[in-house]
């Protein structure tokens, strides 16, 4: 077995492995670190000397194993803690779903969202501290705290290891689905620095989306996530040149689209349209199979997109989607009906010195003929961006315009 | 998101503080590198040596022109920084009031986001 078949057989045993062993013991900090104890052994002694004949029944003996000895060693101070420790060892409950109660408790509302990411990518993922480290670009140490301290608050909140009910599951899915969407954001547009993807953290959020989609396929907004993540996956290889500059939309290869993404978030997104409920990532999906679908830029049908973007508008209000949807009405009306929606966000603190406004009013004014004025904008949003391949981009779309001018 | 937490001092306002504040200052960045670290924000921090200890390098034709520092004639220099990884720009802010230097006249603390980065982290 290559040790890539392994890395991924371990992050499919984790949740399973850790679900189990929170089941029987409790303690989902102890467990957590005595099962990544494991996974480090297995990375190491696998490869050398061959998968075990169990490699769950393996992971489980280690990670047990660790957990003794850490209780053992433990044992003073918690005897000290077990006074107000409200630790309840649930029955072993074979079949229900662990990787979901996991995910849950990974995007507890204590945390913070870089605790929850961080949280979700070992104990649901599988990765390794090192490598969660290694994707966000900070040191081990760092990473290591910040992931101890989400599962010190996550002991003190009292969490029980169950799914919660009624609205609260609810409310608890949109921040498991959100935290998701975090993390393929992540990984597709890197909040900064000069790589503009990070391919394996958008990929987890995908392994990750689909292994919620399996458990609920009934929920629209999860099928809906799914389809959004695979139809903006599908442009990866035509978003960005060989040396790493940006390619916007209407100036992508089509060709390079990967067709079999497309399809099969397009097919995900029509069965969730279908559904009883309506939510932001269905809409943000059909938006983005709508541009998918198009075999042109030309041939986008802008006032499809600009009707979803209204309807997103309606149900989740956001300046972002107004700021859309004026690049949209821009299409379909001209440019100054989208400069005149565009208006509407000047009084928006949340806008106020984004660099996603000044950019889009740059492209409106450019369209509309303001050379100079286009040229103004695209220079400040160049210098208010935290990317570096967005901020070459914009600066070469401020260049482009004075030579025209 | 990553943010530099730059400390501009003034030698002058440095100095007219008494033992006990002076002490107090020290104390206040320990502990502020006791909680980043705790909390998992913190990548790294360095101080930096006097100002009068620095070289300018420039090249001229082909030829490198050093001269002592500093390269700006000012009351104020940069004597370190915090380079820290958090939730997002109002919580570096809110970090940043932490920091002793924040409550002293004369002392100026900046905040900016980290756009590029490379190398090994762990010192």
């Amino acid at each position: 077995m290559t040790t890539s078949a392994i890395e991924d057989l371990l992050r499919e045993l984790t949740p399973q492995v850790l679900g189990t062993l929170v089941r029987r013991n409790g303690q989902f900090e102890a467990c957590e670190d005595a099962l990544q104890e494991a996974v480090l052994a297995a990375t190491v002694q696998w490869p050398a000397e061959g998968l075990p004949d169990n490699p769950r029944g393996w992971l489980m003996t280690v990670a047990s194993r660790r957990l003794i000895d850490q209780v053992r060693s433990d044992h003073a101070r918690r005897e000290r803690e077990s006074a107000t420790a409200t630790e309840v060892v649930p029955e072993d409950v074979p079949d229900t779903d662990d990787t979901l109660v996991l995910l849950f408790l990974c995007c507890h509302p204590t945390l913070t969202a870089a605790s929850q990411t961080a949280l979700t990518l070992r104990a649901v993922g599988g990765l390794t501290t090192a490598e969660i480290a290694r994707a966000f670009l900070v040191p081990e140490a760092t990473m290591a705290a910040r992931i101890s301290r989400a599962k010190q608050r996550i002991k003190a909140a009292g969490s029980s290891f169950s799914l919660p009910e009624g609205a609260e599951r609810e409310e608890r899915l949109r921040v498991v689905l959100h935290v998701l969407y975090l993390i393929f954001n992540e990984g597709y547009t890197a909040s900064s620095g000069s790589e503009l993807h990070r391919t394996d953290l958008a990929h987890e959020a995908i392994r990750l989306a689909r292994m919620v989609h399996a458990q609920l396929p009934e929920d629209d907004e999860v099928t809906g996530l799914l389809a959004l993540m695979l139809l903006t996956d599908a442009r990866r290889e035509a978003r960005t040149t060989a040396s790493g500059d940006l390619v916007p939309l209407d100036e992508q290869d089509r060709t390079k689209w990967d067709r079999a993404l497309i399809d099969e978030g397009t097919e995900l997104v029509k069965a969730s349209l279908a559904g009883p409920a309506l939510g932001p990532y269905q809409l943000q999906a059909a938006i983005a199979a709508t541009h998918d679908d198009a075999a042109t830029a030309a041939a986008t049908d802008w006032a499809q997109v600009h009707a979803l973007y209204l309807v997103l508008e309606r149900i989740a209000p956001n300046p972002m989607v107004t700021l859309n949807r004026a690049i949209a009405l821009a299409e379909t009306e001209g440019p100054q009906a989208g400069l005149a929606l565009l208006a509407t966000l000047d009084g928006d603190e949340r806008m106020a010195g984004h660099h996603r406004l000044l950019s889009v009013r740059a492209h409106l004014l450019e369209k509309a003929g303001d050379a100079a004025g286009a040229y103004e904008h695209f220079r400040l949003a160049a210098k208010s961006t935290a990317s570096i391949a967005e901020q070459r981009y914009l600066e070469s779309r401020a260049g482009r315009g004075k030579m025209s001018s | 998101m990553k943010f530099l937490i730059s400390m501009h001092i003034n030698p002058a306002v440095l100095d007219a503080l008494t033992d006990e504040e002076k002490a107090a200052i020290g104390d206040g960045h320990g502990a502020f590198i006791e909680a980043l670290k705790k909390s998992g924000e913190l990548i790294t921090t360095q101080a930096l040596v006097d100002p009068s200890q620095a070289a300018v390098v420039s090249v001229r034709n082909g030829q490198p022109v050093v001269t002592d520092g500093p390269f700006l004639e000012a009351k104020e220099y940069l004597g370190g920084f915090y380079l820290i990884d958090c939730e997002n720009k109002e919580r570096a802010i809110e970090l940043a009031t932490q920091i002793p230097d924040t409550a002293i006249e004369g002392l100026g603390v900046e905040v900016r986001q980290v756009m590029f980065a490379d190398g090994q982290l762990e010192a």
